[in-house]
């Protein structure tokens, strides 16, 4: 969790005690919810079962664990206690020899924290075991920000780096890993396009699943909407959610019937054109030694960031949306993508999607129903303190 | 102009990373030159490398198992590529438990190097990935730039003392100075000498031997008249001899380097099946 944000949010409920983090910008978010049965004891509401909620800083909660296996090996139990008329957190680690020693940390009473998203909705999953997913991101580096996931003939999964529009394409290392449909538990992708999405987030969960040994199924949709990636045991529940980048350009085609997808296939035979380069190379003057002409315009989508004309808004736009509107405020990331769009620059407010369903990364508070003018400012996620 | 080579066997593909990750520490961006029997990774003296140049030539059939080439022309049967070897290198380094791995050149946008590696999976097929790593691909009328260098008319030719020893020798110095002098004469000794306002540090090695270089026309070459006691000496930058001796993985077979007095040195460094000689300017 502290690779997503900087304050672990702790919410008991009924069902078990859900830790979550989430990213500045909105577009990670996870949640980890231990049952009831994971504790010796839960007690997850006071006298009159009131449950609350409260945020800590990230820093200072781990800071109580800090180190595990000393923490293994004197620690016999935790207990965290949360009593509203204090304003601590207390966590308090029984160790041995009679010792306890007490952390107060102080917190913050937040609303819930809760990322829109529905597994049932996402047309494609994948469930592998996380040692097959880890050993797959081996190959990309350490300093990858983005990762491209998707499916090509043969039922074969691709990963593949995603080249940032402002990389000049004939300058980047593109590396690209093909799993066998077989490497998975289960594979039921439906034909489209591929998602792009942080890989620093999914290592993360990638290294707590693969040290938990549990498989990893990971639940997508179209570009823009969010991936989810799961990992359930019998007392814990884990959900990690993603921003993908948007597409505008496939948002307004419908998927292909025929599920073409837009990867090439792995095959032995590339395009071997260099002697026609050649020529071209010779014959016109060249000054500087590699001499490589223009590449030819790249099939690369690129998603284009909100700022871009509004006159292409506006193409996108459906009827009901006021021409020149500005741009809906778009969640960026760190790059400068929009993030967690799935509809492109449509208006959010659809009749015929449900207010749950929204592209929407998180509930906000937008007022469901009825189409209206776009909102001059989304909310992507309610603020801790309920106001924005 | 084609290109495809294949390395099945495990351990030449460990050694060709390890000569990849040798250049790469040498060389942000360097030339790939492609012949019937054999590679060469050279970087030519330009300003912007601070003048030091390197030529590292390997035999192809040392390394891959298949490697079919068809140059520009049937007159001039080679290529030559730009590529960043750092890019090659870190496609390399985790086919480590590859079953195969294949490189080939392909134009599909821009030229790229395309290595396939196919890995081990416990599935019905294997795993592949891929690496486009994309390369300038340079043309006939400029390959004069990159010619062997010819071995300089040295003063002193003297074999390098054990690599790791020197390699720590100049680590340490590097964080006191900029520049070293190397120094060596015809009797084995060699002086790697620093001075600054502050300390001035001398490390001694003697007992090296000093290599025998017979002339084109059979004779003895002409540094046979020249005092053995005397002193050959270039004052060059720490960093570039620190980059030399750190991207050295594997004790090479022989290594010795060429004083040019107050100009250059030229360093030999032996495999059984690659050549690496580097050259770096004495600093004015």
């Amino acid at each position: 969790l502290s690779r997503i944000g900087d304050e672990l949010y702790l919410e008991p409920t009924e069902s078990g005690l859900s830790l979550r983090a989430v990213n500045s910008s909105r577009s990670a978010f996870a949640s980890f919810l231990f049952a009831p049965l994971f504790f010796q004891l839960y007690e997850p509401g006071g006298p009159q079962r009131q449950l609350s909620r409260c945020k800590v800083l990230m820093k200072s909660f781990l800071g109580v664990f800090r180190s595990l296996p000393s923490l293994e090996k004197t620690v016999g139990k935790c207990l965290i206690l949360l009593k509203p008329p204090a304003n601590r957190l207390v966590v308090q680690l029984h160790c041995k020899y009679g010792v306890t020693k007490t952390h107060n940390l102080t917190f913050q009473e937040c609303e819930r924290l809760q990322a829109v998203f529905d597994t049932q909705r996402c047309a494609s999953s994948l469930c592998a075991p996380a040692r097959v997913l880890a050993e797959a991101v081996v190959h990309f580096p350490q300093t990858l920000a983005e990762v491209t996931l998707g499916a090509g003939p043969g039922g074969k999964i691709s990963l593949r780096n995603y080249v940032e529009d402002e990389a000049e394409p004939s300058k980047t290392m593109v590396t690209e890993l093909w799993l066998a449909e077989d490497e998975f538990q289960t594979v039921a992708v439906a034909p489209g396009s591929p998602i792009t999405f942080c890989l620093k987030e999914f290592r993360g969960l990638l290294t707590f699943a693969e040290a938990s040994n549990l498989p990893l199924t990971i639940h997508y949709d179209v570009p823009g909407r969010p991936v989810v990636f799961t990992l359930d045991d019998a007392v814990l529940e884990v959900r990690l959610v993603l921003a993908t980048l948007s597409d505008p350009e496939s948002s307004s085609q419908p998927p292909r019937a025929n599920g073409v997808s837009h990867l090439p296939a792995p095959s032995d035979d590339f395009a071997d054109d260099l002697e026609s380069y050649m020529i071209a190379m010779e014959t016109s003057a060249y000054e500087e030694a590699s001499g490589v002409p223009p590449s030819p315009t790249f099939p690369l989508r690129t998603p284009r960031p909100a700022e871009s004309d509004p006159e292409e808004e506006e193409e996108e736009e459906e009827e009901g949306a006021v021409p020149g509107t500005p741009p809906h405020k778009k969640v960026w990331d760190g790059q400068g993508h929009a993030w967690g769009q799935g509809d492109g620059h449509r208006p959010l407010l659809t009749p015929t999607l449900s207010p749950q369903f929204r592209s929407l990364f998180f509930g906000s508070v937008l007022t469901p129903g009825g189409p209206g003018p776009a909102p001059t400012q989304e909310v992507l996620a309610e603020d801790s303190d309920g106001e924005y | 102009m084609r290109f495809r080579a294949k390395i099945v066997d495990l351990a030449c593909l460990n050694h060709f990373s390890r000569v990849i990750n040798t250049i790469a520490k040498l060389a942000k961006t360097c030339t790939l030159r492609l012949t019937v029997g054999k590679l060469y990774f050279i970087l030519s003296d330009k300003i912007a490398n601070g003048g030091v140049s390197m030529w590292c030539e390997l035999c192809q059939g040392n390394f891959f198992n298949e490697f079919q080439m068809e140059g520009v022309a049937a007159e001039h049967n080679e290529i030559y590529l730009e590529l960043v070897p750092e890019n090659l290198s870190r496609a390399l380094k985790t086919a480590q438990s590859a079953k195969a791995v294949k490189i080939k050149l392909t134009n599909k946008h821009y030229p790229c190097l395309r290595v396939a590696v196919e890995l081990p999976s416990l599935s019905s097929s294997s795993r592949i990935v891929t690496h486009d790593i994309p390369v300038g691909v340079i043309p006939r009328r400029l390959w004069n730039d990159f010619r062997e260098p010819s071995v300089p008319d040295f003063d002193v030719s003297i074999y390098l003392p054990v690599l790791k020893t020197m390699k720590s020798v100049v680590e340490r110095m590097k964080n006191l100075s900029n520049s070293i002098v190397i120094e060596a004469n015809l009797s084995g000794e060699m002086n790697l000498k620093i001075e600054t306002d502050l300390v001035s540090v001398t490390t001694h090695f003697k007992d090296l031997g000093n290599p025998s270089w017979t002339s084109e026309d059979g004779c003895q070459s002409s540094t046979q008249s020249r005092d053995p006691e005397s002193m050959a000496e270039a004052r060059i930058d720490i960093k570039k001899l620190q980059q030399l001796l750190a991207g050295q993985q594997v004790n090479p077979t022989k290594a010795l380097c060429n004083i040019v007095s107050k100009r250059i040195v030229h360093f030999i460094l032996l495999h059984e099946d690659v050549s690496l000689q580097y050259f770096i300017p004495a600093l004015v």
